[in-house]
């Protein structure tokens, strides 16, 4: 397949990330709607999981239910096959996007379907399936109000949970004035039947609902997916055909596995005990049955997921179960939003999940863009730990592309031998007692000399002046004296 | 990491290790402590690391500083320069042989001892033997001194309004910041005022504040900005790398509010003298 | 090489000489925190469904259908979709039949195909039973099923859901058990937990989605 047409997720937009990251900072009306709405999260998370002793238990368990699928991950797969397929459901795999969107349009040309509506799906989007099946002349319409919104918009989620959290009730009504010539209005109530009028009908029409998954479960070959809005449960039960698309790694075992893992989720996400809807599909509609698609397919995709994978540390990333708490948390996210990002997914689990769906040669600052202060992993419901990661994948992106062991695609991006060899001199330095007394001497001696600039530093700070007398000077008088 | 889930391969599916215990501090205030005085306090800050010795003396210990010190490697560490880091930090470790408590004048750097030198070294058992055992005994200088020191600080000073700063590594590996409190909480003059997101990171993170300085840099102006408002003369904080990225922002903006390290502000305040 | 054998063999490379790790689930964690007397089942349901603007009612298995009688007329609705094999429909059907003024009641009888556009414009209303419910997060559990569609729940604008107050179970975990899930899921079950709602525009919460605006639950003591 071309190219081309996947240019939006398989290389970062122009310009790079910090540029982009830089226009965030500076937009005022954009970082207000963002700590506002992820204050907001934080403390309806906090409100439902405020029993310390239980929460902490909880994810332990969570992340226990997802490592023990994780390592059993390829049978496990076969397992939901089987069931799945003995219900009636049938399954594609696709290790790349561009397999995934064929799959999606042969089922579509077998239908003859020109009206996708699609329930939200963040596979979907690495897909950037509304795109592609777009050039072919098929429409796939958002219907998730967010999604919608940002559809009409012709712009990308900025938050996997809330898509349009960047936008406030004045920026909608503009666009729904503009793009659906409805009357102005910031009234959310109003501005939410628009929606529900307009894709009522589109719900009535389509003749294939798109779905995701929360979480497959092998078990029972059930596909478990959660939302508030209806608009799930009508992409999965008015269209004649329903085509779930999800990642390899969202598989569980049993169906008594959901259980936490249904708590943290909605808990961890929005700060609900549950989500007003768990809609759990098993199959097709029964012969005897007088609703529901003909048929179901589930497409498994891989999409460098597997790269994670093959690495233990790094293949914690997949036990991830999309509930977005990493992004409401993060200072850094707060500051620049989603867009910024450039990627499918922003924010924590974002700078740890991209570099394998896209590599690291097309995400060279990610892993970079954080202080590391934890308050992701503090929050994680199954335990990822984020910053330990973007350690490792700090590690890899350093590395000489050339390394052996190859372990990641792109790896080695922000290789340079210059830098390396600063902490190469750096680790001498500090590694020699001798020199680095010696250079701290230096240092506190010729202190008046430090410049008034000092890059990037001096930006934001003013410069650091060494003290007159190192800790090891004074230390040393000071025990000489008294012992 | 329970038996139930270790595995030492490297591919092996890696689970949670159990939520840790709240760790148990010796029931006596021990003789002799070694002191890790840091890279920053001993080029930027070397005053901090003279009141955690003279801290540390009045309460009766023998403070040995070995000169052989440099820094914990975290630098390189966070930068993804492993190799780099394991290479200094070897050079740490070997100090400190005598079984004695190792008190750490930052924050961020005794949690790199204590909970990431294992990572650092896991493919040498040897050597890793010697980490467990020294992390086991790596404490922060709070720490310490509220839990093992247990001091009863008499406050001399005059009312003064003090917001309290903790390093993000810090306050979730260490729990730095309920140390801070409790041992302003002592200090009877000592009013400490909340600040806005007073958890949220003040963007330093080591060379992240180099490599992103415009995210870097609102972080710290937010940081700055909610310090100013809380109505605090003064910010309290036991993390240098946190202190020089505040400090140097509020003296880039001209304001009058400062930081001063937890230890010369206590030494300070309970009739120590220089 | 196909892309499943490709992912399942680069899967199963990456789990070379390793072996699955434990089930060791947490029963009690999973329970424990979610149990309640009896009693306190149906508060602790209504409290958390009102909560998310679900309206809750007691009533009884001779009563009910005097109060939906009650709540159609208030509104305005003259027309209920029921299932009319169901003990329920045929319940209604049977006090209703006979008096003058009661609403149309309208049968789910036929496949979706052949009345589409009346059950999406022309179909206000609709009641269904339940499998039972979930105190803990406050949810009702449907099985759709022949008599009971899944679409009946989800497309009338104002649902009306029976619930025998013995049916509620104190969690989600419970529910599966007492069921027997495991042993085989219909083609959909649901968990409901109020009338469709979004916070998609500036987190402000507003109901009527796209599924029901209104959802009642009838919860029918024994006696």
């Amino acid at each position: 397949m071309n190219q081309m047409t996947l240019i939006p997720i398989t290389q970062i937009p122009e310009p790079a990330f910090k540029e982009r990251a830089r226009q965030a900072l500076n937009d005022d009306q954009l970082r207000r709607n963002f700590r506002i709405a992820m204050d907001s999260l934080m403390t309806k998370r906090l409100a439902v999981m405020s029993d310390t002793d239980e929460r902490e238990r909880l994810r332990e368990m969570g992340n226990h239910v997802r490592a023990r699928a994780l390592s059993k991950l390829p049978d496990l797969l076969e397992k939901l096959e089987d069931n799945l397929t003995r219900n009636g459901i049938h399954v594609h795999w696709a290790e790349t996007v561009d397999e995934a969107n064929a799959i999606v349009e042969s089922i579509a040309k077998a239908h003859q379907a020109k009206r996708l509506i699609k329930g939200k799906s963040m596979v979907s989007e690495e897909m950037n399936m509304n795109h592609v099946l777009g050039e072919h002349g098929i429409e796939c319409l958002e219907s998730d109000m967010g999604e919608y919104i940002i559809q009409l918009a012709g712009q990308k989620p900025s938050h996997i949970i809330m898509p349009a959290i960047h936008m406030n009730a004045g920026q909608v009504a503009s666009l729904f004035t503009k793009t659906l010539g409805t009357e102005y209005t910031t009234d959310v109530d109003e501005l939410i039947q628009t929606g529900r009028r307009v894709l009522r009908q589109k719900f009535f029409e389509a003749d294939i609902g798109i779905s995701g998954v929360n979480f497959a479960i092998a078990e029972t070959g059930t596909l478990l997916l959660v939302e508030n809005e209806g608009n799930g449960r009508m992409s999965t039960a008015v269209p004649p055909v329903h085509i779930a698309v999800t990642g390899i790694e969202k598989v569980v075992e049993n169906l008594r596995d959901v259980v936490p893992l249904l708590s943290l989720l909605t808990r961890s996400a929005l700060g609900q005990p549950i989500t007003t809807y768990v809609n759990m599909i098993s199959s097709p509609r029964k012969s005897n049955e007088l609703d529901g698609p003909q048929e179901v397919h589930l497409v498994l995709l891989d999409n460098g997921r597997s790269q994670a994978f093959a690495d233990g540390e790094l293949r914690q990333t997949l036990n991830c179960i999309r509930c977005g708490a990493c992004m409401n948390h993060c200072p850094v996210y707060t500051r620049i939003g989603g867009h910024a990002y450039g990627t499918v997914y922003p924010g924590p689990i974002g700078k740890i999940i991209s570099p394998h769906l896209l590599g690291l040669e097309n995400t060279p600052d990610h892993p970079s863009a954080s202080s590391l202060c934890g308050a992701c992993e503090e929050v994680c419901p199954v335990k990822i730990p984020i910053p330990s990661l973007l350690r490792r994948l700090r590690e890899e992106n350093v590395k000489s592309p050339e390394a052996v062991p190859y372990r990641l695609r792109g790896q080695g991006s922000k290789f340079s031998s210059k830098e390396r060899m600063a902490w190469k001199v750096w680790s001498k330095l500090y590694a020699s007692p001798t020199l680095y007394r010696s250079f701290v001497y230096l240092a506190t001696r010729f202190r008046s000399f430090t410049p008034g600039k000092a890059g990037p530093w001096t930006e934001h700070h003013v410069a650091q002046k060494p003290a007159a007398r190192s800790l090891h000077e004074l230390a040393r008088e000071h025990l000489e004296e008294s012992q | 990491m329970s038996e139930l889930f270790y595995n030492a391969a490297p591919n092996a599916t890696r689970a949670a290790p159990p939520i840790p215990k709240q760790r148990q501090y010796p029931t006596h205030k021990p003789q002799h402590v070694y002191l890790f005085g840091t890279c920053v306090v001993d080029l930027f800050y070397p005053q901090a690391g003279m009141d955690s010795i003279r801290l540390l003396e009045r309460e009766g210990i023998t403070v040995h500083f070995p000169q052989g010190q440099s820094c914990c490697g975290q630098p390189a560490y966070t930068s993804g320069y492993t190799n780099e880091a394991r290479e200094v930090a070897r050079v740490q470790l070997a100090l400190f042989r005598q079984n004695w408590p190792l008190v750490v004048a930052s924050g961020s750097c005794a949690g790199m001892i204590r909970h990431h030198y294992h990572e650092l070294f896991k493919d040498e058992p040897v050597t890793l033997r010697l980490v467990d055992t020294l992390a086991e005994r790596t404490y922060e200088l709070a720490e310490f001194l509220l839990n093992v020191c247990k001091v009863n600080l008499q406050d001399q000073g005059a009312p003064l309004k003090v917001a309290l700063h903790t390093s993000c590594s810090a306050r979730r590996e260490m729990n730095t910041h309920l140390h801070g409190r409790a041992l302003l909480a002592q200090l009877k003059g000592v009013q400490r005022v909340e600040h806005d997101h007073e958890s949220e990171c003040c963007g330093f993170g080591g060379t992240f504040s180099v490599r992103m300085p415009d995210i870097s840099g609102a972080m710290v102006a937010d940081k700055i900005r909610a310090l100013q408002e809380s109505g605090a003369a003064q910010l309290v904080t036991a993390d240098c790398g946190c202190l020089m990225n505040i400090n140097g922002a509020l003296e880039k903006q001209k304001a009058v509010l400062r930081g001063q390290h937890l230890a010369s502000f206590i030494w300070q305040r309970t009739g120590g003298t220089q | 090489m196909s892309a499943r054998s490709n992912i399942l063999a680069k899967l199963r490379k990456s789990l070379d000489n390793t072996t699955p790790l434990p089930d060791d689930y947490d029963v009690e964690l999973v329970t424990k925190p979610w149990s309640y007397p009896l009693a306190e089942r149906i508060t602790r349901l209504r409290t958390l469904m009102e909560a998310v603007h679900t309206e809750t009612y007691l009533s009884t298995q001779e009563e009910w259908h005097t109060r939906v009688e009650q709540i159609l007329n208030e509104r305005h609705i003259g027309r209920l979709l029921i299932a009319p094999t169901t003990p329920y429909g045929q319940h209604l059907i049977k006090q209703w039949q006979s008096r003058n003024g009661t609403p149309t009641l309208k049968a789910y009888d036929r496949p979706i195909e052949e009345w589409k556009a009346e059950l999406f414009n022309d179909t206000p209303a609709s009641l269904t039973g339940t499998l039972g419910a979930i105190a803990a997060t406050g949810s009702l559990v449907l099985w759709p099923n022949t008599e009971e569609p899944r679409l009946m729940s989800l497309v009338p604008p104002l649902h009306i859901a029976l619930l025998k107050a013995s049916e509620i179970a104190d969690n989600f975990y419970t529910f599966q058990e007492t069921h027997r899930w495991r042993d085989g899921m219909p083609t959909n079950a649901l968990l409901i937990s109020g009338p469709s709602k979004t916070a998609d525009i500036e987190q402000v919460l507003a109901y009527g989605a796209h599924g029901p605006k209104d959802l009642i639950v009838m919860i029918l003591k024994d006696a």
